[in-house]
């Protein structure tokens, strides 16, 4: 009997996921009267506002992530090393993106960064793209921390960075070719996650005004039918991509701390 | 001179997070009490309590509130099913993978994934009216609507539910089970007198995250409703692009009274874990 409950309860919850991504998928299909067709994937492919839009977004992805790895190894690792006493504040810092919506953030980008502030950053097109990746590495902070914190744990920070020191390694050497290969498994479970956020999103991208994909995939969505089907589908499958390459990165992992005798 | 090198080490990190969470979120907070002639006052905040926005912030958080609510039943009974329900082990690790999946396929696709379902023209719309005769939208079924939001945000709060309750319901030890049965618990009873109470910081916890998560969503309500469901996240959207209420500074209240709410269902979350985890260990 518990069992017929347990299987009920999993079937109806998969009706629900599996409907509308059968449904986004259908319709897609439908742009040609009455045969199934791609020509909605073809017309988005083919658009040039769809490459623009497309590339722009995967080059501020790529820029968040270098620039989320580069700012949160170093700080997780030194926290963990000398300052772990701070480990809570810190922890409560890359939190806060969780409670403050990104809507409010960007909000306050826009006021305190106008052109008539100290940093003008919205006064050029660079300084906005500058801008909206910190932005981006804002709203990762949460999850990229949190991974590599994860991965920090897994090695013993101490000896490792007393070993290298002892041998003559800088602090840059050690960050670079130590610390970084042993947590590179988190760090790249991070650098998916924040890839999937950064790709669609649509609140600072819109707001800071830049040209990325999830203001267009919003503006096709009030003029077309069939297309914004399409651009859902390969959405899904980005993020699904992520989340698989997360996966395969977790089975590299190593699954007990690793003991330095 | 040891500790002001050591503090340099998480200075840049603690300069980006002054710059580009804290003195950006101050901004505003401070701007909803002040006048444009930078005056201190009450005065916006006061604004808020008329009659259009405060409907603006009643059907938020009555959205977010029925989305969490639902999203943490349906995501305790799927996630119990797994843990507990005797299921077949390859029916885990999928629903795992796929909650990770789903909870981050929110914003404009997943409106339009629920357009191409639930629409005018949508898959189940067309099915129920051609095959079975059942008119939605002449049952009043609109997906612009309350139920319609609600439904859609469930895409991504059960997901986040079933992420955050499978290890709790991992964490009840099978001794306490068959100590409560030895001692002539009934199944009922070992629910309501001891799993529930043990897991209630954990569901109410995520009750509060979850209704945060959906208050905070601005992506999904934008490409499914346009503008034409006025909840706080849209109202002050278009503030920002064009300042439709007429006042800059009272946009800087309806942000900053979104903080609050936010804030406080936060706080019960972060509260509440803290004290769950001392039981789940």
């Amino acid at each position: 009997m518990r069992k017929f409950w347990a299987w009920a309860a999993v079937i109806f919850g998969m009706l629900y996921f599996i409907l509308p991504l059968l449904g986004m998928t259908e319709f897609s299909l439908k742009m040609r009267r009455g045969v199934y067709s791609f020509d909605a994937y073809a017309k988005v492919l083919a658009d040039p506002r769809f490459q623009e839009t497309f590339a722009y977004s995967v080059g501020m992805a790529i820029a968040t992530i270098i620039f989320g790895v580069v700012l949160i190894v170093p700080t997780a690792y030194w926290v963990r090393l000398r300052l772990p006493g701070l480990r809570p504040y810190i922890e409560f810092i890359t939190l806060l993106p969780l409670v403050i919506p990104a809507i409010v953030i960007v909000f306050g980008y826009i006021r305190l960064y106008n052109t008539s502030s100290f940093l003008p950053l919205t006064g050029s097109a660079t300084g906005t793209n500058i801008l909206l990746m910190f932005g981006y590495a804002t709203l990762a902070l949460p999850y990229m921390y949190r991974a590599v914190d994860t991965g920090l744990r897994t090695i013993d920070v101490g000896t490792l960075t007393e070993a290298a020191q002892s041998l003559g390694a800088g602090w840059i050497t050690i960050l670079a070719r130590i610390i970084l290969p042993n947590v590179l498994v988190a760090v790249m479970s991070g650098a998916f996650l924040t890839f999937a956020i950064v790709i669609g999103e649509f609140t600072l991208a819109a707001l800071l005004n830049r040209p990325a994909f999830g203001p267009y995939m919003q503006l096709l969505g009030a003029n077309r039918a069939y297309e914004p089907a399409a651009l859902a589908v390969i959405a899904f499958a980005i993020t699904w991509g992520c989340m698989a390459l997360i996966q395969v990165v977790s089975r590299f992992a190593p699954r007990a701390p690793a003991q330095l005798h | 001179m040891r500790l002001p090198l050591d503090w340099l080490g998480v200075a840049p990190f603690l300069i980006f997070a002054l710059l580009f969470l804290i003195l950006p979120t101050m901004n505003i907070v401070i701007g909803a009490f002040q006048n444009p002639a930078g005056e201190f006052t009450l005065k916006n905040v006061q604004g808020l309590f008329t009659p259009s926005i405060m409907a603006a912030y009643w059907i938020s958080i009555r959205i977010s509130l029925a989305s969490a609510i639902l999203g943490c039943i349906v995501g305790f009974a799927m996630a119990a099913a797994v843990v507990l329900g005797g299921l077949p082990n390859w029916v885990r690790s999928p629903l795992l993978t796929f909650s990770g999946v789903a909870s981050n396929f929110a914003g404009v696709p997943l409106a339009f994934a629920f357009i191409a379902t639930l629409g005018p023209i949508g898959l189940v719309t067309v099915f129920l009216r051609t095959q079975l005769g059942i008119d939605l939208r002449s049952l009043g079924f609109n997906l612009l609507s309350f139920w319609g939001l609600t439904l859609t945000y469930l895409f991504f709060q059960i997901p986040l539910m079933i992420l955050i309750i499978t290890p709790a319901l991992d964490g009840l030890k099978r001794e306490w089970r068959e100590a409560a049965s030895i001692l002539g618990a009934t199944g009922r009873q070992y629910w309501t007198m001891i799993a529930l109470p043990i897991l209630f910081p954990s569901l109410l916890g995520t009750l509060a995250l979850l209704f945060a998560n959906a208050f905070g969503a601005v992506a999904t309500a934008i490409a499914l409703t346009g503008s034409s469901l006025s909840i706080v996240p849209i109202l002050l959207f278009a503030q920002i692009r064009g300042d439709v209420l007429g006042d800059p500074h009272l946009g800087y209240a309806l942000a900053f009274g979104m903080i609050v709410v936010t804030g406080i269902a936060n706080t019960i979350y972060i509260w509440l874990r803290a004290r769950s985890e001392r039981w789940l260990k």
